[in-house]
């Protein structure tokens, strides 16, 4: 009845779980607690949880998102203590057992539950105001791919619990994962985690390309696009190209588990080779579609506070472009050590590092982007400046492992660790919190605060150094990664440094935590009102609507005359809004409980299979199947909204900007 | 007082990093044979090819923010100006370049270094022979031609290429001995190849440097380099061992075991590295001289702990 589940996969002799679970229980006492008490529970429903409007599901991506990184850094931090005590015969407090499922929880969630979700919330919030839509092309999916992203993370999350989490690392390489050497359900709760989340993504990568090729404001050639929406569109057709082959990796070790077949075991003909090649033909694209939105941002708001176009447009987009293809003919560089011909591991090598030309482009055009211009040192500008010497830092040292014949005594060390979140913190992360910073405003009509958010900066920046360069020195004296304890005297004060660098970006975090309420506790404050929809003094389409926007975005859709369409319109004295013009009813989606409930199904499934209860698994595949059969022969899915709806948000906004003005 | 500060500073500063690097031996940058110091060139030439451009972004992006700061109203705003073609030539140009020399020295290195290519050593040195098999959690050393075995231990003549083939009795790990150079993935059903060589003689840590499960941490083995005299009373010391490695003998060694103790096997079965190689290959080894497939001879061994 209860397939595998019994109550010995309860953990509660870990005294460590059973405290995260109270805590967790409380916090969710609480919130539940707080949004009865204020009678909340309608409005979430049917504003939030049930919302097709991009700017809510991107609001909600980034929710969760934030949620990821506080749970993957709790496992960071916990690593990080355990290697600072685990030493000379002290076992430290993280038997394997569960270290392994700390280090192995904290990659996937970073990647496909902060980062991932991070990404995907900024490209909703941003990319269909930026070309100046109303929606995305496909609302439904958009909101469906939110929901399976999401229940994912709480499949992660439920692991904790009930039963375990993988221990075989973050891609849960073969045949460690297999049945054979893994027969609990860490595995399996992994690969339905990551196969049901990347149907999120995919359909993400679907509908933003969709969006971006169809849906763009009249006018709005290809080299007119924002370099955002340039990065967002490269992103969606490497999630389009990646994502199904992760669909198959995990799709086939699931089969080799579940069904006992043989494509990657030991024997019976299986190749633990085959997983690598086609796990890292999806995970090294994987890497440019985080990180090429970064850039993205970088691009923005380098020049808006520079006061200045960006340097060499033209550029900067083919740069991304070929970034996009290349990142697609370089995967075997994470297995050069497995005895290649040096033929092979040379085009793989090279190939690698021929992405640092174009990479190297765009640092140089950020940097002439703020050669003669009025830099304002607001606080997104800092992590532009961090990153940009960060990301110079670790991609040298990614080209040091692009060379195969370093990579042969540098593989698998501390210092790829050292590596990678060199240029996934300093890139991709610096890169989303300089763009909510940025953003932020636009979502909720009023802005970050500036001081927290500085110091957010600092102690993530030195922060980041503190923790990661002794990384790169172990690697020097050859610590792999994973390990669990260690008797080398001189790997332990450089684990004692990484430590206090740890505590340092959990500084980091308070920080941006102290911003968010500061920021929203003052939110009425003249100051912090942006009640004209343009802050910053930006260049593009978002900041010509009201912050927030209305629900339908552009009242007119603009036309786009040039590059940089508003910043024209403001020297060329256009109205962009149109105001009072000739208004007609506008067309949109209504909100929908599907994407919701096919989450919800999901979830049930993926649990039911985990845990081998086949009734529970058959009654979520019939949910999922009943509810997509459900809204495809629903034809209620649209309205319009009436032009005198239409007329009061827009005199309203009229008359904010009015006051704004004479408030100057 | 400022201009006595700064001296005293980088005096400081020079001192601690000297400090820094005379107090701990860096591993990989402190190798013991030539494999290990050819890749040590590889890695600081590589690194100072690339320091021509990050350096200089490093400094130019601190001085551009400040030199163009807002309050700085003395320095030239152009708020209009996106575009040189003389800049981009040369944005493009100097990483294009760093990076051709980059792809020559891979190209070169690649050959040069690849972990299949036996070693030249001076005349009348035989390179010796040891196939190296990762269990779990330990680490499997087969002298075929002493006919001796030992675990978590290994053993080489000084200046004297070593020849590995390496395989895996249960999951992928990576042979790595961090002194000596390139490690390689050790895979069940597949034999890899590794040439090495110790120039100095020492007593070098040894790791798997692939994540293989619960007892991975503690799967460590000492390379002893040695002078061929001392190399020789090793070989004996082994062959005094009263312990022997056969079928009977092997699967209880194979079975899963952490931190385990250096272990001697005075005598192994002379075929047992194949077997283990082959059980994974429905009874077939591939010959590495040709490439071709062959039979392993039936022995008892070839369905040992195939019942998993």
């Amino acid at each position: 009845m209860l397939g595998k589940l019994t109550l010995s996969a309860i953990p509660y002799d870990v005294p460590i779980l059973v405290g995260t679970f109270i805590g967790v229980a409380i916090a969710g006492l609480a919130v539940v607690g707080l949004i009865t008490y204020y009678g909340k529970w309608g409005y979430l429903w049917r504003e939030w949880l049930t919302s097709v409007d991009h700017k809510r599901i991107g609001v909600m991506y980034i929710v969760v998102a934030l949620v990821a990184l506080f749970r993957g850094f709790a496992d960071a931090i916990m690593m990080r203590s355990q290697l600072a005590l685990a030493y000379a015969g002290n076992p430290g407090y993280l038997p394997p057992h569960h270290y392994d499922q700390i280090f192995s929880a904290h990659g996937t969630i970073m990647i496909f539950f902060m980062a991932m979700a991070f990404m995907q919330g900024l490209m909703n919030i941003v990319v269909p105001l930026q070309i100046g839509a109303r929606d995305v092309a496909f609302p439904f999916v958009n909101t469906l791919s939110f929901w399976m992203t999401t229940i994912s993370f709480l499949l992660v999350n439920v692991s904790l619990f009930i039963g375990e989490f993988s221990q075989c690392g973050w891609l849960a390489y073969p045949p460690l994962s297999e049945q054979q050497f893994s027969p609990g359900v860490g595995v399996d709760y992994y690969i339905w985690a990551v196969q049901l989340s990347g149907v999120g993504t995919l359909l993400t990568g679907v509908n933003f390309f969709a969006t971006i090729v169809k849906m763009r404001a009249p006018g709005m050639t290809y080299m007119r696009m924002p370099v955002f929406t340039w990065t967002i569109f490269c992103t969606t057709v490497l999630i389009m190209v990646a994502f199904p082959i992760l669909t198959v990796a995990m799709g086939l070790l699931g089969l080799d588990r579940y069904l006992g077949m043989h494509f990657f075991t030991n024997d019976g003909g299986g190749n633990q080779m085959l997983y690598l090649s086609v796990i890292w033909g999806w995970g090294h694209p994987e890497v440019y579609i985080l990180v090429l939105p970064a850039f993205g941002a970088f691009s923005e708001i380098t020049q808006t506070f520079s006061r200045k176009p960006l340097f060499g447009y033209k550029t900067m987009v083919y740069a991304t472009a070929s970034i996009m293809v290349l990142s697609l003919v370089v995967w075997v560089h994470h297995f050069f050590t497995m005895g290649a011909g040096p033929n092979v591991n040379a085009f793989f090598g090279v190939m690698t590092m021929v992405i640092a030309v174009p990479t190297g482009v765009k640092i140089f055009n950020w940097l002439f982007t703020m050669y003669k211009g009025r830099i304002e040192f607001h606080a997104t500008m800092y992590w532009v400046i961090g990153f940009m010497i960060t990301f110079s830092i670790g991609g040298m040292t990614g080209v040091m492992l692009a060379i195969p014949a370093s990579d042969f005594v540098l593989h698998n060390s501390l210092f790829v660790i050292a590596h990678f979140h060199n240029v996934i913190i300093g890139g991709v992360y610096f890169g989303y919190v300089a763009a909510m910073n940025f953003w932020f405003p636009k979502a909720f009509g009023f802005k970050l605060n500036e001081a927290w958010g500085k110091r957010a900066f600092w102690c993530w920046f030195i922060g980041f150094y503190v923790a990661f360069m002794p990384l790169y020195v172990l690697g020097f004296e050859g610590m792999t990664r994973r390990m669990n304890h260690y008797d080398n005297p001189e790997w332990h004060p450089w684990l004692l440094i990484a430590e206090v660098g740890a505590v340092l970006i959990a500084l980091g975090i308070v920080c941006q935590l102290t911003q968010l309420y500061v920021s929203i506790r003052d939110r009425n404050l003249a100051e912090n009102r942006d009640l004209t929809g343009d802050p910053w003094n930006a260049r593009t389409l978002e900041w010509s609507t009201s912050s927030p926007p209305p629900f339908y975005n552009f009242a007119i859709l603009p036309e786009v005359h040039e590059l940089d369409a508003f910043a024209h319109d403001k020297e060329a004295g256009i109205d962009t809004r149109q105001a009072g013009g000739n208004y007609q009813p506008i067309h949109m989606p209504k909100n929908t409980a599907c994407g919701f409930l096919i989450g919800a199904f999901s979830f049930v499934l993926g649990f039911g299979a985990i845990w081998y209860i086949w009734w529970l698994a058959a009654v979520g595949l019939i949910g999922v199947i009943a509810t997509v059969i459900a809204r495809s022969s629903d034809n209620d899915v649209d309205y319009y909204v009436p032009v005198s709806e239409v007329v009061r948000i827009e005199q309203e906004h009229t008359h904010n900007l009015m006051a704004a003005q004479a408030a100057e | 007082m400022k201009k006595k500060i700064l001296p005293r500073l980088t005096k400081l500063m020079s001192l601690s990093s000297a400090a820094l690097l005379a107090g701990c031996s860096w591993d990989t940058l402190d190798p013991k044979g030539v494999i290990g110091a050819q890749e040590k060139s590889l890695i600081l030439t590589s690194t100072y090819a690339m320091l021509l451009v990050v350096i200089p972004v490093c400094i130019l992006t601190l001085l551009f923010a400040w030199q163009y700061r807002q309050s700085n109203t003395a320095a030239e705003y152009l708020p209009k100006w996106s575009h040189s073609n003389k800049i981009e030539v040369v944005i493009w140009a100097v990483p294009s370049l760093i990076i051709l020399f980059l792809a020559v020295l891979t190209y070169q290195t690649c050959h040069s270094l690849d972990p299949y290519k036996p070693l030249e050593a001076e005349a009348n040195v035989k390179p010796i022979h040891v196939d190296v098999v990762a269990l779990d959690w330990k680490w499997l050393f087969i002298y075929q031609d002493e006919g001796i075995a030992t675990v978590n231990q290994m053993a080489m003549p000084v200046n004297t290429p070593v020849d590995f083939r390496i395989t895996s009795d249960s999951v992928m790990n990576s042979f790595f001995i961090p002194q000596l150079g390139t490690m390689i993935y050790a895979m069940a059903g597949m034999q890899t190849q590794l040439h090495l060589i110790a120039n100095e003689a020492g007593d070098f840590q040894g790791e798997s440097s692939n994540f293989s499960g619960r007892g991975f941490s503690d799967m460590r083995f000492r390379a002893l380099a040695m002078p061929a005299d001392q190399y020789s009373a090793w070989v004996e010391k082994v062959k005094a061992s009263s312990e022997q490695l056969d079928s009977a003998s092997y699967p209880k060694l194979a079975a899963p075991s952490e931190a385990n103790p250096v272990e001697y096997f005075s005598h192994v079965d002379a075929g047992l590295f194949d077997d283990i190689v082959a059980k994974y290959n429905n009874g077939m080894v591939m010959d590495k001289s040709t490439g071709k497939m062959l039979h392993v001879q039936q022995s008892a061994m070839s369905d040992m702990n195939m019942k998993e």
